[in-house]
């Protein structure tokens, strides 16, 4: 019998953390995921669990402790947020690249500046190219449910690849909501125990990792990396199937929400999707037209065949970014959902829309008037740009 | 609540399910956010969806913050603020001056004040910024201060967000924070009479002071 609890997504990215006991937990504080490192050093203190926590003095010596514990052999855990993963981005890099399965509790942050707190994806967006899986969540459940998938994923022998278990600062990661936990034992069976094949400690095998490569090397190793995020699409839905078995909750690259007969859809990423699933309820009720949504889970590896199929006999979609990279062709998500449906034959219109960056407020009248834009795009082909602002003041 | 100045939008529709949706204006370090995560658990104790989650502004102590709570039967999966709520809880009526605090509260909503003021000049003061609904008064600090000998104003203005709202019983509520109080205060347990004396005599205060939906008039 499943837990019922309610717990904050801090609390449950930390409880999670507590059952699949890491060896090594090297973390420096920062808002908003400050919570999670206390939170485990209360289990520690308190005798729940055994992991090493290791007291660093910057993120920069976090990640870095995490890559040394990992090429040790140690199934390694941090937590961070924004500018406190933006001073790991050298050894955000060397852990892909040495194929370290280490796990990081990402809470989004915006980054600065001007300096703000609150949930943005600028962090794991600019993160996107390091080589690091990355798996977000609507709600509390799905962080919790997420980050017990993060280890099978991750040690994956195909794959060995880092993994960023990501939730939207203060909406999920302060707000307490409803949730269902696995029972202690249950977690350990499915994370299973960490038996690397290749590590540092291990005796009689001598080994370097991470060590200079020349030109003649390094392109191969690039090589490896991309093959290892194919791997990782097979490793995340065998995850999730057994996911599944355990608990009846059902994950995939994605989540389709009343796709089936949809003809005007929003790609969406993060906690704001639960907003957007109740404006199409109340659409599909009140109006009855077909509206639908489609909430991205995995970013990296990015779903596009997948995501190409879903959404090819849609009249038009709407795709939302919470992250900025002052490109011309518009947010993260919308250039590459645009890239996924570049070769479909006869494909949507699209639109690319910023929304919610800093943590500016979206609510559900906001998405209902998305809807209204794409049934008008859909009539009338015209697109004035390549992306435009949800709930932005212009004056 | 003063909507920020970049917002011009216009008030959400009310959210068709039976949801129920209160928002807490408060200073860091009052408990405002503390009171809203309290009722989510105890409603959540009676079985119900719950969310409970904190607005923060600049991070300091006296700068006002708002929480928010929503209860329902139902799965909620709604993660916006709340522009329509069905009822506000004010913890410092020094917040009247500075923050509309009514805004988006209808006329079946109910605001409820802290404050030594007496009730009608609280109400005087929000009638004449247009609010319609109803205003409730409680003097946390009297009632802190006699039943736990400090004043700590966020356990009275759950007491009176519940009896208010009606979002259980009385009976069912104090059974509730009892439990929770015994688990909170595990080291503390002289502070648990106390604490539930502050939340009876809010009952009792409001159950006396006649102040129920006819005061619209007022």
């Amino acid at each position: 019998m499943a837990v019922r609890e309610r717990l904050s997504g801090n609390e449950a990215v930390a409880y999670a953390i507590r059952q699949i006991a890491p060896d090594v937990m090297p973390a420096f504080p920062i808002t908003p995921s400050t919570e999670i490192p206390q939170y485990v050093a209360n289990y520690i203190a308190n005798g729940k669990v055994d992991t090493e926590f290791i007291h660093v003095e910057s993120e920069h010596s976090a990640m870095s402790a995490a890559v040394g514990a990992s090429a040790a052999g140690a199934r390694v855990v941090t937590a961070t947020s924004s500018c406190g993963m933006a001073l790991m981005w050298e050894e955000l890099y060397v852990a892909a690249s040495d194929r370290l399965p280490v796990v990081m509790a990402l809470v989004n942050r915006a980054l600065s500046g001007p300096i703000n707190i609150n949930a943005d994806h600028s962090d794991s967006m600019g993160a996107r190219d390091s080589g690091w899986i990355q798996i977000y969540a609507e709600s509390n459940q799905e962080v919790y449910d997420n980050f017990l998938q993060a280890y099978p994923i991750a040690e994956n022998p195909a794959v060995r690849l880092p993994v960023m278990i990501c939730q939207d600062g203060f909406i999920t990661s302060h707000g307490v909501e409803n949730i269902l936990l696995v029972e202690d034992d249950k977690v350990k069976e499915f994370v299973g125990e960490y038996c690397p094949e290749h590590y540092l400690l291990k005796e009689k095998e001598t080994m370097a990792i991470g060590p200079y490569a020349v030109s003649n090397y390094y392109m191969e190793t690039k090589r490896a990396q991309r093959e290892a995020m194919k791997n990782a699409k097979g490793a995340i839905l065998e995850a999730a199937q057994r996911f599944e078995r355990m608990t009846g909750r059902k994950y995939g690259f994605f989540e389709e929400y009343r796709m089936e007969d949809a003809e005007y859809v929003i790609v969406i990423i993060g906690s704001a999707a639960g907003t957007c699933k109740a404006a199409v309820d109340q659409i599909r009720e009140t109006t009855g037209k077909k509206v639908g949504l489609l909430k991205i889970r995995v970013f990296r590896p990015f779903p596009e065949e997948e995501l190409a199929a879903a959404l090819k006999d849609k009249k038009a979609v709407a795709v939302l970014d919470r992250s900025e990279m002052f490109s011309a062709t518009g947010g993260p998500l919308g250039a590459e959902v645009r890239a996924a449906l570049y070769d479909v034959k006869s494909r949507a219109e699209v639109v690319n829309y910023f929304y919610g960056l800093g943590g500016r407020d979206i609510t559900v009248e906001d998405f209902r008037q998305i809807y209204d834009r794409l049934e008008e795009i859909a009539q009338t082909h015209i697109i004035e740009d390549m992306y435009a602002y949800i709930g932005l003041r212009e004056k | 609540m003063r909507r920020p100045a970049w917002d011009n939008r216009k008030g959400e529709e009310k959210d068709m399910k039976n949801t129920m949706e209160i928002r807490w204006h408060g200073r860091g370090g009052q408990g405002a956010k503390t009171a809203a995560l309290l009722l989510a658990d105890v409603a959540f104790k009676t079985g119900k969806y719950v969310q409970g989650f904190p607005e923060y502004g600049p991070e300091r102590m006296g700068a006002p913050i708002t929480a928010y709570n929503r209860i329902s039967e139902e799965p909620i999966t709604i993660h916006s603020n709340i522009y329509n709520p069905d009822y506000v809880v004010v913890v410092d009526d020094g917040l009247l001056a500075s923050i509309d605090v009514t805004m988006g509260l209808g006329k079946e909503g109910a605001v409820i004040v802290n404050t030594q003021r007496s009730r009608k000049e609280i109400a005087q003061q929000l009638y004449a910024r247009g609010f319609r609904g109803s205003v409730y008064t409680v003097d946390a600090r009297e009632i802190s201060v006699s039943a736990l000998g400090r004043y700590y104003p966020n356990t009275p203005m759950l007491a009176a967000a519940v009896a208010v709202s009606g979002v259980m019983t009385p009976e069912e509520f104090l059974s509730k924070m009892r439990d929770s109080f015994e688990h909170k205060f595990a080291k503390k347990p002289e502070v648990i009479e106390g604490n539930m004396r502050a939340l009876e005599m809010t009952f009792e205060a409001l159950e006396n002071s006649g102040e129920r939906a006819d005061q619209r008039s007022a």
